[in-house]
């Protein structure tokens, strides 16, 4: 692990040059002492693919304490055992007309569009980080094969709850944004909600596995067509 | 209702507080005010906690109606203040009567002005904050900025006072056109040669056109880092993100929390409060400092701050 300078209350910790569930198991595993050990002096904290950024109190510590605060906590990370978040199942109406990118995405990677749902669901994803807007999780890696290029003219108007494929990531836009990703299908689960705690279904570092779902129960849990 | 109405938004009017923290694992920004020293002074003036919500008034053309008795303060960008068509002076405090008409022109020097009011406006908390983001329809009175007719709710004066208080001349902000951005090397920095370092930090740079809360980008000596891209990180307030171009992103309250773009360091809050008076056209250089004179500079600036007393007008 390295620790460099971000800003003048911010260091950021690299745990390695490539997102993997090892790093992201570490990842998950250093948030949690950090915000056990540093509680004090903390402002903020912002877990992602292989780095964590900690934005501390200056008036309350400076650099060179946080440092060496975060260099004892996280002694114990090198020696402990690897843990996991938890595992999420989110709901996925993969029919068509909620999918319009579907087709396209099984024509380019010559599968059937069954295929690709079932390449899409096979697999657990990890929460690498949130960001770009209020509850939007960047799951990965979805599997190769079914792995597609942004859309050239990203959409004015993705809507709430679409299931989307950029690259090897996949994601749930957590309400009505523009979007460059591919549209695949619909979650009803709100990914993102002022109203209750927990606002998100999700954190960093945990797991998530898509089950699909036909219209009916798609309805039935809320979602909209 | 204790308050006042909105009789005219302005181009671009928020309510702020100091800002959202402790939200950046769900994605949320800060927010809050862009220069904090001119927003935590409005405040003072009207003897409030410094976190109370007031208006961030980008370029002017506010007016308001009030609907019942209080003070009021507005400070930052020299700014045409009347008051029932009376010219009124910036940094003080005004008492305001119900029925009174506070009007604002449009802002000569800086571009963002602070109204405060004793007690604070009253706004709900959004994730522990009233301010304003409009990229995320989050905080102010629905997460928007100020619109024609919106009523901002306050607590009616407990007891009259007579007495007005104002910061003498030689504490106040001037706003130039030319402004010196405090940076920390960090980040990604050492993908820069240092020629390119050089080059940065010895080259003047303009606004560009587009600048907002969310960042200001810069147009000048393109500074290349030999790497294109970084996995997406956690971006601090004030990062300066160098993408593609080779053209400056100073990144402000509004930022997305996580990006993938080089970053060559961080401006100290203290001159994005600066940077964030400058308009199009106007003049930046980038000095490098370290992080031990950033904390030196914080202290003396809060000492500056509470050690700075208010006088009676």
């Amino acid at each position: 692990m390295k620790i460099e300078i971000a800003g003048e209350n911010a260091l950021i910790l690299y745990f390695g040059d490539k997102a993997s569930p090892e790093i992201a198991a570490k990842i998950y595993q250093a948030e949690k002492l950090i915000r056990e050990h540093c509680a004090d002096v903390l402002i903020d904290l912002i877990p992602s693919y292989a780095s964590i950024l900690v934005i501390f109190d200056l008036f309350l510590c400076d650099y060179y304490q946080l440092k060496n605060k975060l260099h004892s906590c996280l002694v114990k990370l090198q020696a402990g055992s690897i843990v996991d978040g938890r595992l999420v199942e989110l709901p996925a109406y993969y029919g068509i007309e909620s999918a319009p990118d579907l087709a396209a995405l099984a024509y380019r990677a010559q599968l059937s569009i069954e295929e690709v749902i079932r390449i899409h669901q096979a697999q657990e994803y990890r929460v690498y980080a949130i960001g770009f807007a209020p509850g939007f999780a960047y799951l990965g890696e979805v599997d190769t094969r079914i792995a597609a290029p942004r859309l050239a003219t990203p959409r004015v108007k993705v809507p709430r709850g679409a299931i989307a494929i950029a690259d090897r990531q996949t994601a749930i836009y957590p309400s009505v944004s523009p979007g460059g990703w591919n549209l695949i299908g619909l979650c009803p689960t709100p990914m993102f909600t002022t109203e209750c705690e927990p606002n998100m279904p999700v954190s960093v570092g945990d797991r998530v596995k898509f089950c699909a779902i036909n219209k009916t129960e798609f309805l039935a849990l809320g979602g909209n067509l | 209702m204790n308050g006042f109405l909105v009789k005219q938004a302005g181009i671009h009017t928020l309510i702020q507080d100091l800002g959202r923290f402790g939200q950046h694992q769900i994605g949320l920004t800060n927010g809050g005010p862009i220069d904090k020293l001119a927003f935590s002074w409005a405040n003072r003036l009207c003897q409030n906690v410094l976190n109370s919500s007031a208006l961030e008034i980008t370029m002017g053309g506010l007016e308001l109606i009030a609907t019942s008795a209080t003070k009021i303060a507005i400070t930052g960008a020299k700014v045409d203040v009347f008051i029932n068509n009376q010219r009124k002076e910036l940094w003080r405090t005004h008492t305001i009567n119900s029925g009174d008409v506070i009007r604002l022109g449009f802002a000569e020097s800086g571009i963002r002005a602070y109204l405060a009011v004793v007690g604070g406006f009253q706004i709900p908390l959004s994730f522990t904050s009233s301010a304003t983001v409009c990229r995320e329809k989050m905080g102010g009175l629905q997460g928007t900025a100020l619109i024609n007719n919106d009523f901002l709710p306050i607590n009616a004066l407990t007891k009259y006072d007579e007495t007005d208080f104002t910061l003498n001349y030689q504490y106040r902000p001037t706003y130039s056109k030319n402004v010196v951005l405090r940076t920390i090397i960090g980040y990604q920095y050492q993908h820069f040669s240092s020629v390119a370092k050089r080059l940065f930090f010895s080259s003047e740079y303009t606004v560009s056109d587009r600048y907002d809360r969310m960042g200001y980008r810069l147009t000048g000596s393109k500074v290349k880092a030999d790497i294109k891209g970084i996995l997406s990180e956690g971006i601090c307030h004030g990062a300066i993100q160098i993408p593609a171009d080779g053209q400056p992103i100073v990144l402000l309250n509004d930022r997305q929390t996580i990006g993938g773009y080089p970053k060559i360091g961080s401006v100290i809050a203290l001159d994005t409060a600066k940077l964030g008076q400058l308009g199009q056209g106007d003049k930046v250089h980038f000095e490098q400092i370290s992080i031990e004179d950033a904390h030196n500079l914080n202290q003396l600036s809060a000492c500056l701050f509470t050690g700075t007393k208010l006088e009676l007008c």
